[in-house]
C-alpha cells in the first residue's frame, strides 16, 4: 500500500500547472485534497509519474457570492462550504447536500474541484452541479472554456476534463429565496457513498403549480443525471401526493442503475423512487428542505 | 459474597491501568520497534485463486536499487532439508488433515488469491513494493471451486491426492434424533436453511513482525507475537531447526486480537527466515489489503436443519447439516468453528437427542480460522431462527417456548453433544439460566413493548422486538502458568502465561495479585505473554485469560507465601506455620516482624499452575427491539440489552466493556461486513470501504448487564470466561427482530447479512409469493 516512485510539483499559478500537465503527456494527476486520488494510488491502480500539487496556487480556494450566483474555487474544500454562513441562503441545497459527503476528517481536505475531475457516479457535489446545471470554468494550456455540468460529466470516473487541463471554477446559478428544494441520500453508513440520492428543488407560479423542476440523480446511475421524465411530471401541477408519486415513478422508470457489490439494480431504482418521493413531499411541506 | 481472596480490589470498578498510556501514544506497538539496520519486507501474493506455478522469476527484482533478497518456495525448501514447510493444525489436529495444512509460501500450486508466493526485503516498505511488480509469474490457470456447493461437485479439486473437497465431517450426536424424529404418534418437525455470510475480526492494528538473527548466539527473536507465543515458538522452532530455547516470542502492545491475530501465518515463518537468510533485522506490517485478503476468514456456514417438538412446545431433537467453507488450507485453528457450529447448536437448551453432521468444504478462497465465538454465533443465528419459527407454528410465545426448553439448574451439570473426531465430551457447568431471561425481558421492558411487536407501525416503520438465550464456553486447559518474584525495592513482579490482545489483561491480573497478596496495585508490575518470561504459557484464546491465568497468579501468590513465610521463620527464628503475613507481604511473629524488601535481597520468588479440564459456562440472554424501513431496507436498532451471568466479575468496567465491544462487533456482522469473492475467486472487498464495518455512531443503544448468580465450581476465582459472550447471540436475536417486524409482510431472514438490499429484496420476495395459509 506504498505510492510508486512520482515526481512532485509545487507551481505557484494555473498557467505553470498547466504547462506542467500538458508536458507529461497524460501521466501527470493534478492533487489537490488527495482523499480520492491518493488511495488509488496506494494500491497502485493509479501510477501517475508527476504529481501537480495545487496548494500554493492562489485564488482557488474562495467562495464567491454575487447576484449572478456562487463560484466555488476548485480549491474549496466541504468544510469551507460548511463554514460560509451566507450559503445557507444562498445555496442551502448545496449546503444540505454536502453535509453527506464522507466524514469529519475528509471533509477537511476534500475539495470541489477534486470531487469533479474524479467523478464517482454517487459524489454529491457533481449531483449538486448537474442538478443545479452548473458551469465548469476549465483551464488548458490554450486557454479557459467553460463547460455546463450536463456536458461535463461522463460516466464513472470520466469527465470532459483533458489531461492537460485544470478545473478552475464551479459556477451554480443565482438561488431564489423562494425555491422549494430538499436533498436526500440513502447510505449504509453516515458518510459512506450514497446507494441513491436525489437533489430535487423547483419554483411555485402564482397558482402555486410546480415550474422549472429540476431532479437530480446520484448512485443510482452511472453518472449524476437529471431526469426530464421525472420533472415533466411535476412542472405545472401542484405538488400533492399524486404528483409525487407520478413523479417518483417517472423517476424509477426512467434510471438504469449500476450494480455492484453493495446493491443490485432494481434496489437502487426503488430506493431512488423512494428518495424522490420523500424529497418532494418535504420540499413541499417545508421551506427548508433538510 | 466476599472470601478472604478477595477483599478489596476484585469486582470493583478499576479503570483500566493501560489506557492512560495507550491514550497518551506512549504504547509500543510493533510497528513502533526500530532496529538498527533493520529491512523491511513485503509479500508478492497471486492474484490467481487456482493455478500451478510453471515459473518464478526474481531476477530483475533481485537487481533493482535498495533489495537485499528476494525468495520464493525454492529458497525455502533449501533451508529446510528440500521441502516447504507447512503450518500445523494448533487445535483438534487429526493425522487425515495434515494433508490440508498450508505451506508456508506457495510451490507447485496457488489455491487461492492473496496466498504468499514470494518475499522481497529492501531497506525501505516502498523500494520493496516497487520490486514485487518486477516479479515475473507464469501460473498456468486450474478450474475454480468458487463455493462450498462447487466444492461437493469434486469437479476440480484442491488436493487432487485427496480425490474430493470434503476436509473432513464431523459429527456432534446425542441420543437418538432418528427416533425421536420418527417416533408415533408423529411429533411436529420443521426443516430449514439458513446461512452466514463470510466475514472476520478486522482489528485495528493489523499483524506485524519484527524478526532478529542472532547468529553468534543462535537467537531468533520475534516481536509481534500475540496470543499464543509459546505455541507460535514451537511451531517456528521446529521448523528453522532450532530447539525451542533459541526461539524467543516478544509480546508488545496489540490493537485487537479477537481469534485472528497471533495464530501461525505463513509471514510469521518467512520474515524470520529472512532475518537469519539475511542475517538483518527483518521488519513486516500488514497492510489493510492484505489484512482483509490473508487473515483469517471466518463464518461462511449454511445448514439444513430439522427441529422436532412436542406440541407443547418440549423439543425432542435437532438433526441436520452444516456446511463449513473453509477457504483452501486448514490454518492452525481451522478445525474449530465447523466444530463447535455442530457441537454448541444445542446452546443452554435441552434437547435430548441430536445429530448434526458438519463438513469442512475446502474452496479456492483465503483460509478460515477462530473469530470470537466461533461457529457458535453461527449456530445461534440458526437456532434461534428456528426456535421463534417453530414456536409460531406451534402457537406458543416465544419467551414460554424458550424458557420452556432451557436446561434448568437442577439437571446440572447437563451434557450436551459430543463430537468427533477428535472426540471431545462437553458439559453445561451449572446456573438457573431462566434468571438471565427473566432480567433480559425485564431491562428490555418487554410485556410494556408488546404494542411494539409484530410489525407494528411507528413513524412509518415497522417495529419488531427479538430475543436468543446463549452460553459461552472459556477457560481452555490444559494449564496457565505465572510466576511472583519479590522485587529489591519491596515491589512485586508478577509473570503470567496469558497474553494481552487489548481486552484489560494487565488490570484484571493487578487486582487479582493485589488482592491476593494484600498488597496495593501500584506496588505490582504485571509482565505476559513472551516467552522469555516463563517456562511455558498457553496464551488468550477461548476466554481463558482471566480464569487460567487469573487462578495460576492465586497458585503462585499462595506459594510465595509459602516461601516468605518459610524466609521469614530463618530470620525470625520460628517454625515457617508461625509465621503471619501482614499488609505488604510483611512477615511477623512474637512481636517481632520482617519486611518483603528485606526478605527480597535474598532471593524471593515462587511459581504457580492452575490444571483445568472442565470448561466454563457463562451464559446469559440478549433484546432487541428494531425498526424497518421496508421501503429502503434500512433497520434501526433502537435498543439492544445483553445480560451474561459470569460466575464472578473481576472488574464490571472491563466485563460490560467486552459485553458492548463483543455485541457491536457481532451487529458489523449482521449489518454490514461481508468478505465477498467474484465468480473467478477475486477479492472483491480488499479496503474498509468496500468492506464496511460499524462505526462509532451506528449503534449507540447498547447495554450490558453482567451478573454473577453462579460462580464456577471448577476454579479458585469462581470465574468463567466473557469476553465471547456478547457476540454469540446478535445475530439470532436481531434477525428475530426483523422477523417480529416483518410478520405482516411474511418475510423470514433466513441469511445475514440483513443489509437494506436485502431486507428490501426479502420484502419484494415475501409479496410476490405470499405464503400458503394451514
Amino acid at each position: 500500500m506504498k505510492f510508486a516512485p512520482f515526481d512532485y510539483a509545487a507551481p505557484t499559478s494555473v498557467a505553470e500547472a498547466v504547462a506542467l500537465l500538458a508536458q507529461a503527456g497524460g501521466k501527470a494527476k493534478a492533487l489537490a485534497g488527495g482523499q480520492s486520488l491518493l488511495p488509488t494510488m496506494a494500491f497502485r491502480m493509479a501510477t501517475p509519474t508527476l504529481l501537480v500539487d495545487l496548494c500554493k496556487i492562489p485564488g482557488l480556494d474562495k467562495i464567491a457570492i454575487d447576484d449572478n450566483g456562487v463560484r466555488l474555487g476548485a480549491r474549496v474544500r466541504w468544510r469551507d462550504i460548511e463554514e460560509d454562513t451566507r450559503l445557507k441562503t444562498a445555496h442551502p441545497l448545496l449546503v444540505a447536500a454536502i453535509q453527506h459527503v464522507a466524514h469529519y476528517q475528509i471533509r477537511n481536505r476534500g475539495t470541489v474541484g477534486g470531487s469533479c475531475a474524479h467523478a464517482d457516479p454517487a459524489a454529491e457535489m457533481p449531483g449538486i452541479a448537474v442538478t443545479c446545471d452548473a458551469e465548469f470554468v476549465l483551464q488548458g494550456p490554450k486557454g479557459v472554456r467553460v463547460v455546463k455540468a450536463g456536458k461535463f460529466f461522463l460516466g464513472p470516473l470520466s469527465t470532459a476534463l483533458a489531461d492537460d487541463e485544470l478545473i478552475i471554477e464551479v459556477r451554480l446559478p443565482a438561488w431564489p429565496a423562494r425555491r422549494r428544494w430538499a436533498f436526500q441520500e440513502f447510505s449504509q453508513r453516515r458518510g459512506d457513498f450514497a446507494l441513491a440520492g436525489v437533489a430535487v428543488f423547483y419554483d411555485e407560479d402564482a397558482a402555486g403549480r410546480a415550474t422549472n423542476s429540476h431532479i437530480g440523480v446520484i448512485g443510482a446511475c452511472h453518472r449524476p443525471q437529471r431526469v426530464p421524465q421525472a420533472e415533466a411530471a411535476l412542472n405545472g401541477r401542484a405538488v400533492d401526493a399524486a404528483a409525487v408519486a407520478a413523479a417518483a415513478e417517472a423517476l424509477s422508470g426512467a434510471l438504469d442503475p449500476p450494480e455492484d457489490l453493495h446493491a443490485g439494480a432494481a434496489y437502487r431504482r426503488a430506493l431512488a423512487g423512494t428518495l424522490v418521493e420523500r424529497a418532494l413531499k418535504r420540499a413541499a411541506r417545508a421551506a427548508t428542505g433538510t | 459474597m466476599k472470601d478472604s481472596f478477595f477483599a478489596h480490589s476484585v469486582g470493583t470498578p478499576v479503570e483500566r491501568v493501560e489506557d492512560l498510556r495507550l491514550l497518551r501514544g506512549r504504547g509500543q506497538f510493533v510497528d513502533d520497534l526500530h532496529r538498527e539496520g533493520v529491512l523491511h519486507a513485503a509479500i508478492l501474493r497471486t492474484s490467481i485463486a487456482h493455478g500451478r506455478i510453471r515459473s518464478i522469476d526474481t531476477r530483475v527484482a533481485r537487481a533493482m536499487p535498495g533489495v537485499r533478497g528476494a525468495f520464493t518456495a525454492d529458497d525455502v525448501a533449501q533451508g529446510s532439508n528440500g521441502s516447504v514447510p507447512t503450518i500445523p493444525l494448533r487445535l483438534a489436529p487429526l493425522p487425515e488433515l495434515v494433508l490440508f495444512e498450508q505451506p508456508v509460501i506457495a510451490h507447485t500450486k496457488v489455491r487461492y488469491v492473496g496466498e504468499p508466493i514470494a518475499v522481497v526485503v529492501a531497506d525501505s516498505i516502498s523500494l520493496a513494493e516497487d520490486a514485487l511488480d518486477a516479479i515475473e509469474l507464469d501460473i498456468e490457470p486450474l478450474p475454480l471451486v468458487a463455493d462450498r456447493h462447487a466444492s461437493a461437485r469434486n469437479d476440480a479439486l484442491l488436493f487432487e491426492r485427496h480425490g474430493r473437497n470434503v476436509a473432513i465431517t464431523y459429527t456432534a450426536s446425542k441420543g437418538d434424533a432418528a427416533s425421536a424424529l420418527s417416533k408415533n404418534p408423529a411429533p411436529y418437525v420443521r426443516r430449514e436453511t439458513f446461512r452466514v455470510q463470510r466475514h472476520t475480526a478486522v482489528c485495528m492494528e493489523p499483524r506485524g513482525l519484527l524478526a532478529v538473527w542472532d547468529g553468534a548466539h543462535t537467537k531468533m527473536t520475534v516481536s509481534g507475537a500475540a496470543k499464543v507465543p509459546f505455541a507460535n515458538r514451537r511451531i517456528l522452532a521446529q521448523r528453522m531447526d532450532l530447539p525451542e530455547e533459541c526461539v524467543d516470542m516478544i509480546e508488545s502492545d496489540v490493537g485487537g486480537g479477537f481469534g485472528v491475530r497471533g495464530e501461525f501465518y505463513p509471514e510469521d515463518y518467512l520474515i524470520p527466515f529472512a532475518a537469519r537468510k539475511l542475517n538483518r533485522p527483518v521488519k513486516w506490517i500488514e497492510d489493510r489489503r492484505e489484512n482483509l485478503l490473508g487473515s483469517n476468514h471466518s463464518r461462511e456456514t449454511d445448514c439444513e436443519i430439522e427441529i422436532a417438538c412436542e406440541k407443547d412446545g418440549t423439543i425432542l431433537a435437532l438433526r441436520g447439516r452444516a456446511w463449513v467453507d473453509a477457504g483452501a488450507y486448514l490454518r492452525t485453528s481451522a478445525a474449530i468453528p465447523p466444530r463447535n457450529v455442530a457441537q454448541f447448536l444445542s446452546g443452554p437448551y435441552r434437547i435430548p437427542s441430536i445429530h448434526v453432521e458438519s463438513s469442512v468444504m475446502l474452496t479456492n478462497k483465503n483460509p478460515i480460522g477462530t473469530y470470537r465465538g466461533p461457529g457458535r454465533f453461527e449456530g445461534d443465528f440458526f437456532r434461534e431462527r428456528l426456535f421463534d419459527m417453530a414456536a409460531k407454528d406451534l402457537g406458543i410465545d416465544r419467551v414460554e417456548f424458550r424458557r420452556r426448553n432451557l436446561v434448568s439448574e437442577a439437571e446440572m451439570p447437563y451434557p450436551i453433544a459430543t463430537i468427533t473426531s477428535p472426540e471431545k465430551k462437553e458439559e453445561l457447568d451449572g446456573g438457573d439460566y431462566r434468571i438471565t431471561l427473566d432480567r433480559c425481558l425485564a431491562e428490555i421492558k418487554w410485556k410494556e413493548k408488546s404494542s411494539l411487536q409484530g410489525g407494528r407501525l411507528a413513524d412509518g416503520r415497522l417495529h419488531g422486538l427479538g430475543i436468543g438465550c446463549f452460553i459461552e464456553g472459556g477457560a481452555a486447559g490444559p494449564r496457565e502458568n505465572a510466576r511472583i518474584v519479590a522485587d529489591s525495592d519491596g515491589a512485586i513482579s508478577v509473570f503470567v502465561g496469558s497474553t494481552s490482545i487489548g481486552q484489560g489483561l494487565e488490570t484484571v491480573c493487578l487486582q487479582i495479585a493485589s488482592d491476593a497478596l494484600n498488597v496495593p496495585m501500584d506496588r505490582i508490575r504485571i509482565f505476559h505473554g513472551s516467552t522469555t518470561y516463563l517456562k511455558e504459557g498457553f496464551g488468550s484464546y477461548h476466554s481463558r485469560s482471566v480464569v487460567m491465568g487469573g487462578s495460576a497468579i492465586l497458585a503462585a501468590a499462595n506459594a510465595l507465601k509459602n516461601e516468605i513465610r518459610k524466609a521469614a521463620a530463618h530470620r525470625l527464628r520460628c517454625v515457617a506455620s508461625e509465621v503471619a503475613i501482614g499488609d505488604g507481604l510483611s512477615a511477623a511473629f512474637g512481636g517481632k516482624s520482617v519486611t518483603l524488601k528485606e526478605l527480597a535481597g535474598d532471593g524471593l520468588s515462587a511459581e504457580g499452575t492452575f490444571s483445568n479440564h472442565h470448561h466454563t459456562y457463562a451464559y446469559g440472554a440478549a433484546a432487541a427491539h428494531v425498526a424497518v424501513d421496508p421501503k429502503t431496507g434500512h433497520v434501526e436498532l433502537l435498543e439492544y440489552v445483553t445480560v451474561e451471568d459470569v460466575g464472578r466479575t473481576i472488574n464490571s468496567l472491563t466485563a460490560a466493556g467486552q459485553a458492548v465491544g463483543a455485541v457491536v462487533q457481532g451487529l458489523g456482522g449482521v449489518f454490514l461486513e461481508h468478505l465477498q469473492y467474484d465468480d473467478q475467486g477475486q477479492f472483491l472487498t480488499a479496503s474498509l470501504a468496500d468492506y464496511m464495518m460499524p462505526t462509532a455512531t451506528d449503534f449507540p443503544n447498547i447495554r450490558a448487564i453482567v451478573l454473577e448468580n453462579s460462580p464456577s465450581p471448577n476454579n479458585p476465582l469462581g470465574a468463567k470466561g466473557g469476553g465471547e459472550g456478547g457476540i454469540v447471540p446478535v445475530g439470532g436475536v436481531v434477525a428475530n427482530a426483523v422477523a417480529d417486524a416483518l410478520a405482516p409482510l411474511r418475510a423470514e431472514p433466513r441469511e445475514l447479512p440483513l443489509s437494506p438490499p436485502k431486507i428490501w429484496e426479502l420484502i419484494q420476495a415475501a409479496r410476490s409469493n405470499p405464503p400458503m395459509e394451514g
